[in-house]
C-alpha cells in the first residue's frame, strides 16, 4: 500500500491499515478539516500520514509546538464550526491538560475529537497513566476501539457525537492498537469546510467565574444526556457463548485476549463489549451482572471499569463475585497479552484452558539496548563535552547531568553516563534550576530542538532571572527526531509541507538574557571542545547550541545525491587502543576475533567524526 | 514444498495461522510482515498484525506477530506460533518461547552483533552454538545465509525479501506466492523491485522442506 491510498481508495475497498493510519481515514471520512499534534509515540504515525496527505486532502495540518497548543488550535476550529482532530501520546494529555479541562464546560460547535495513544508496558514512555481516567477528571464521553477497523468508524461516530452534544470526545487508544494492522473497509471521504467564522458568544467561551458555574451545570446535564446514549449505544454489545457462570466485562486491547483465548478454549461465557464506554452505562452493566452468576473485568490499565462495576453491586446491593485487578486475578500493572489473560480465566473457571509446551534458551543473549545511530551528532556533542569536562579536571560527581524526552537521553548509557535525572519534556532546565539552587554541583542540562520550542523556554527564563548556574546545551539536530523524524518550529518547513520561517534557538536564549549563548557544529570536535572549556567556566545560564542535521536527514540526503563516502581502518597504523570502541562508541565499530578493530561498512554513516577520534590518524576514507 | 492449491484447504484446516518475525532494527521486518499481510487480505483472509515503533526500534530487537484467519488479537501465545522468521540468529533464540516443535522456523545464518558487546556488557553466544540449539529443538528448520543470497540478487538490502520468500516455501503457508509477489510489486519501491523480486526467488528456491 502507497500512503496516499489511505486519502486516495475508494468507498467498498478494503486497505490493511495501522490503527494510526486508520484514524486518518476515519478523520477524512468525518470530514475533518483541521488537524494537529504534538509527535508522540504511540501517536505518531497519525501525524506522518496527515503530513503526507493534508495538502491533496485539503486539511489544515500542523505539528504544533505542544500539545496545549495543538489542542487549542483544534479547539478554535471547532469553536468556529469546524470538525477538528487532535491527538497525542497519554502524556502529551497533561501537557494539554489545563485548556483540555476547561475546553470540555466551554464546548464546541464543530466535532472535535482528542485521541491519547496510551501506553501501557511503557514501550515508549514515561509513565503508564491511564487517560480513562481523564476522561472522567475532565467529564468528557470516551470511546475505545479495539482494532483498526474500530479506530476508523469511531472518528466519524465521534465527530457526530460530539456536534450533537456540543462537546470533545476524547479517543483512547493503546500501542496494541496504535500498532496494530488489520482490515478496514473503507467508507466515503467527505471534505471538509475549508473556513470557520466564529460567532461570538463569551458566555459560552469565557471561563471566568460568574459564566463557568454555569457551564459546569450544563456539563452534568450534557453527560447525563450521553449516558442515555451508552446504555442503548449498539457499540457497546454482548457476545453470548452460551453459559452464565461467568460474564466478562471488557473493552481496547483487552477484549481482543478475552475473544481469542475465549473461542480457543471454546468457553461457554458472555461477553460485555464496551467501545462507548463513558459516561459508565450503568443500566446495561446491570442488567448484564444479573444475567450472569460472577463477572471478570478484563481492562488495561487501571481497575477502571472494575471500580465502576463494584460501585454497581455495592449500590444495588448485590452479591457476586468480581474477578479483575483488584482481587489479584489478572496482574495490577502493564498491558496484557492472551497468555495472561488465559492464567488469569484459568483460576476462575470450571475446565481446564489450553496450556503449550514451549521452548527456552541457557545460552546468553546479547543485549540489544537502543544506542544513538551512526553518525548521530550527538554522540559527537557528548564526546567533546566530555573529553572537555576530563580537561579541565572537573569530577563526574560534581555535575549533574539533567536530561530531558529525546534520543539524546541515550547518553545515560555507558561510556557516556551523562544523564542523571528526567522526568517530562522540558524537565532538564527545570530540573537544573532546582539543583542550581539546593547543590554546589556544576548542573548540564541537556534539551533536543523540538523539547526546547516544546516546553523549554519557561524554564529558560526562570534560570536567567533566578541567576541560575546552569550549562544548556540545546541539541538541535534540526528534526524533532525520536518519534521519527517530523517538523518542528526549528526548520523551514511546515505541516502542510511548506516553506516556513525559522524560528532562532540563538536568538531567543539571547532574547531571554542567557549571558553566553554560542552556536557550533558539534561534527567540529575541536571547535566544540573550545566552546564548551569557555561555556562551563561561565558563572551564569550559558547556552551552546550544537546544530547538525540528524544522521536520518543526511542518510536521506546523501542517498539522494548519490554519495556514499564509508570509512575503514588502516591495520596498520591501528594500536588498538579502542578509543573509537570504548570512549566513542559508534555502532558501526566493532573487535574482530583476533583482536583488530574493524568498521561495519553496512553500518557506517560516513560522518567522519571518528577520524577525528582518533589518535593514530589510522581511519582513513574507503576507497 | 506444498502445492499452491493445497493452501486453501490446509488454511481451512487450520483456522487461525501464526506467524512470527524478528529481527534487529533496520533489516525490513516490518516491510516484510506487511507483504504478507496484504497478501493474506488480498485472499480474502482476515489478518491482524502487531508492530514495533519508536524507541523500541532504535538498534534493538523487532518483532512483529500475524495471526491469519478469525483472530482478534495479534500477539501469540507462547508455543503457539506455526512459523517463526528469524532475521538474525541469535534472534532466533530469542523467539523459542513462541515455537513448539511443530514450529515451522526460518532463520537467517548471519549475526548482528550489537554494540553492548563491543564494550563488554552483554555477550553473543557462539554461532555453532546457536545452530545446535535450533537444531536440537526444531525438526523443521531452514537455516539460510540470506545476507549472501541478498548479494548475489544484486542488493544486500533485499535480505527481508530472501527471507520471505523462504518463508513462502514453507508447507502450510498459508497464502499463495503470486498474491505476495503482487503484494510486493504494491509495497516495494519501482526502482529496486527485480532485485526483490530475484531475492525472494532465490529465497523461496534455498528452502527444502
Amino acid at each position: 500500500m502507497k500512503v496516499k491510498e489511505i486519502l486516495t481508495e475508494k468507498e467498498g475497498e478494503k486497505l490493511f491499515l495501522l490503527g494510526n493510519e486508520a484514524a486518518v481515514r476515519g478523520a477524512l471520512e468525518g470530514g475533518v478539516s483541521v488537524v494537529s499534534t504534538y509527535p508522540g509515540t504511540p501517536s505518531s504515525e497519525i501525524g506522518n500520514v496527515f503530513y503526507k496527505i493534508a495538502r491533496e486532502a485539503g486539511v489544515y495540518f500542523e505539528f504544533s509546538s505542544n500539545e496545549k497548543v495543538a489542542l487549542e488550535v483544534s479547539v478554535a476550529a471547532a469553536a468556529a464550526g469546524l470538525r477538528s482532530f487532535v491527538f497525542m501520546k497519554h502524556v502529551g494529555l497533561n501537557v494539554a491538560a489545563d485548556s483540555f479541562m476547561s475546553a470540555v464546560y466551554t464546548g464546541v460547535r464543530g466535532g472535535m475529537i482528542v485521541l491519547s495513544a496510551d501506553d501501557p508496558s511503557m514501550h515508549s514512555s514515561q509513565n503508564e497513566q491511564d487517560n480513562r481516567i481523564m476522561a472522567r477528571l475532565a467529564g468528557i464521553p470516551l470511546l475505545e476501539p479495539s482494532n483498526p477497523q474500530e479506530v476508523k468508524d469511531l472518528m466519524k461516530f465521534g465527530f457526530d457525537l460530539s456536534e450533537q452534544f456540543k462537546i470533545p470526545v476524547l479517543m483512547r487508544t493503546t500501542t496494541r492498537i496504535s500498532h496494530m494492522r488489520g482490515v478496514v473497509n473503507l467508507g466515503t471521504v467527505i471534505q471538509g469546510k475549508e473556513k470557520g467564522y466564529f460567532k461570538k458568544d463569551p458566555s459560552q467561551f469565557i471561563v471566568t467565574p460568574a459564566y463557568v458555574v454555569k457551564m459546569r451545570k450544563e456539563l452534568i446535564k450534557k453527560l447525563n444526556q450521553i449516558e442515555e446514549k451508552t446504555e442503548n449505544s449498539p457499540l457497546n454489545k454482548i457476545i453470548d457463548k452460551g453459559g452464565r457462570e461467568i460474564g466478562i466485562i471488557t473493552s481496547g486491547s483487552a477484549f481482543n485476549y478475552v475473544m481469542d483465548v475465549v473461542s480457543e478454549n471454546n468457553l461457554k461465557v458472555k461477553i460485555l463489549k464496551l467501545t462507548f464506554s463513558y459516561p459508565f452505562p450503568e443500566k446495561l452493566v446491570l442488567d448484564f451482572i444479573n444475567s450472569v452468576d460472577n463477572i471478570l473485568v478484563a481492562e488495561e490499565v487501571e481497575p477502571v471499569m472494575e471500580k465502576e462495576v463494584l460501585a454497581i453491586i455495592g449500590k444495588y446491593n448485590i452479591k457476586k463475585k468480581v474477578y479483575g485487578k483488584l482481587d489479584g486475578t489478572l496482574p495490577r500493572i502493564y498491558e496484557y497479552n492472551p497468555d495472561i489473560i488465559s492464567f488469569g480465566m484459568a483460576k476462575i473457571v470450571d475446565k481446564e484452558l489450553i496450556k503449550r509446551e514451549k521452548f527456552s534458551t541457557k545460552l546468553p543473549l546479547p543485549l540489544r539496548s537502543p544506542v544513538l545511530c551512526p553518525g548521530c551528532p550527538h554522540r559527537a556533542t557528548y564526546f567533546a563535552l566530555k573529553k572537555t569536562i576530563k580537561k579541565l579536571k572537573l569530577k563526574e560527581e560534581e555535575i549533574i547531568y539533567s536530561t530531558d524526552i529525546g534520543c539524546y537521553a541515550l547518553g545515560l548509557e555507558p561510556p557516556y553516563n551523562m544523564g542523571d535525572y528526567c522526568l517530562s519534556m522540558g524537565s532538564s532546565l527545570g530540573i537544573g534550576c532546582g539543583f542550581s539552587k539546593v547543590t554546589n554541583q556544576k548542573v548540564i542540562s541537556f534539551i533536543g530542538d523540538s523539547t526546547f520550542f516544546h516546553a523549554g523556554i519557561p524554564p529558560l527564563i526562570n534560570a536567567v532571572h533566578n541567576k541560575d548556574k546552569i550549562l544548556l546545551v540545546v541539541m538541535d539536530n534540526r528534526i524533532t527526531g525520536m518519534t521519527g523524524g517530523q517538523t518542528n518550529p526549528g526548520v523551514p518547513v511546515d505541516g502542510m509541507g511548506n516553506p516556513a520561517p525559522e524560528v532562532s534557538i540563538e536568538k531567543i536564549a539571547r532574547g531571554v538574557g542567557a549571558g553566553l549563548v554560542k552556536t557550533i557544529d558539534p561534527v567540529n570536535l575541536k571547535e566544540a571542545e573550545e566552546i564548551f572549556k569557555d561555556a562551563l567556566q561561565f558563572k551564569g545560564v550559558s547556552v551552546v547550541i550544537t546544530k547538525h542535521p540528524c544522521a536520518m536527514i543526511t542518510d536521506a540526503e546523501n542517498r539522494k545525491k548519490g554519495i556514499s563516502i564509508k570509512y575503514t581502518i588502516n591495520q596498520e597504523e591501528c594500536t588498538k587502543c579502542l578509543i573509537c570502541v570504548k570512549n566513542f562508541t559508534c555502532p558501526a565499530f566493532f573487535i574482530e576475533k583476533d583482536g583488530s578493530v574493524n568498521i561495519n561498512l553496512l553500518l557506517c554513516d560516513g560522518c567522519g567524526v571518528c577520524v577525528q577520534v582518533c589518535p593514530k590518524k589510522a581511519i582513513e576514507v574507503k576507497k | 514444498m506444498s502445492k499452491e492449491s493445497d493452501r486453501g484447504e490446509k488454511m481451512s484446516m487450520k483456522n487461525i495461522y501464526k506467524i512470527q518475525l524478528i529481527g534487529v532494527g533496520g533489516q525490513g521486518t516490518i516491510k516484510a510482515s506487511t507483504i504478507v499481510g496484504e497478501a493474506a487480505m488480498k485472499k480474502g483472509l482476515n489478518v491482524v498484525m502487531s508492530e514495533v515503533h519508536g524507541m523500541a526500534q532504535r538498534g534493538g530487537t523487532v518483532v512483529t506477530e500475524l495471526k491469519i484467519g478469525e483472530a482478534h488479537s495479534p500477539l501469540i501465545e507462547e508455543g503457539a506460533a506455526d512459523l517463526l522468521i528469524a532475521f538474525e540468529p541469535a534472534e532466533a533464540l530469542r523467539a523459542l518461547n513462541k515455537i513448539n516443535k511443530e514450529s515451522f522456523v526460518i532463520a537467517n545464518s548471519v549475526p548482528i552483533v550489537p554494540f553492548t558487546v563491543s564494550l563488554g556488557i552483554s555477550e553473543y553466544p557462539e554461532l555453532s552454538s546457536i545452530f545446535d540449539e535450533l537444531k536440537a529443538k526444531i525438526k523443521n528448520l531452514s537455516i539460510i545465509n540470506a545476507q549472501e543470497i541478498a548479494k548475489e540478487a544484486g542488493s544486500i538490502i533485499s535480505e527481508n525479501m530472501v527471507l520471505l520468500g523462504a518463508a513462502v516455501a514453507t508447507p502450510e503457508f498459508p497464502v499463495d506466492k503470486d498474491l505476495v509477489i503482487q503484494s510486493m510489486k504494491e509495497n516495494l519501491p519501482p526502482k529496486s523491485i527485480e532485485t526483490n523480486l530475484k531475492a525472494f526467488k532465490m529465497g523461496f528456491e534455498a528452502v527444502k522442506m
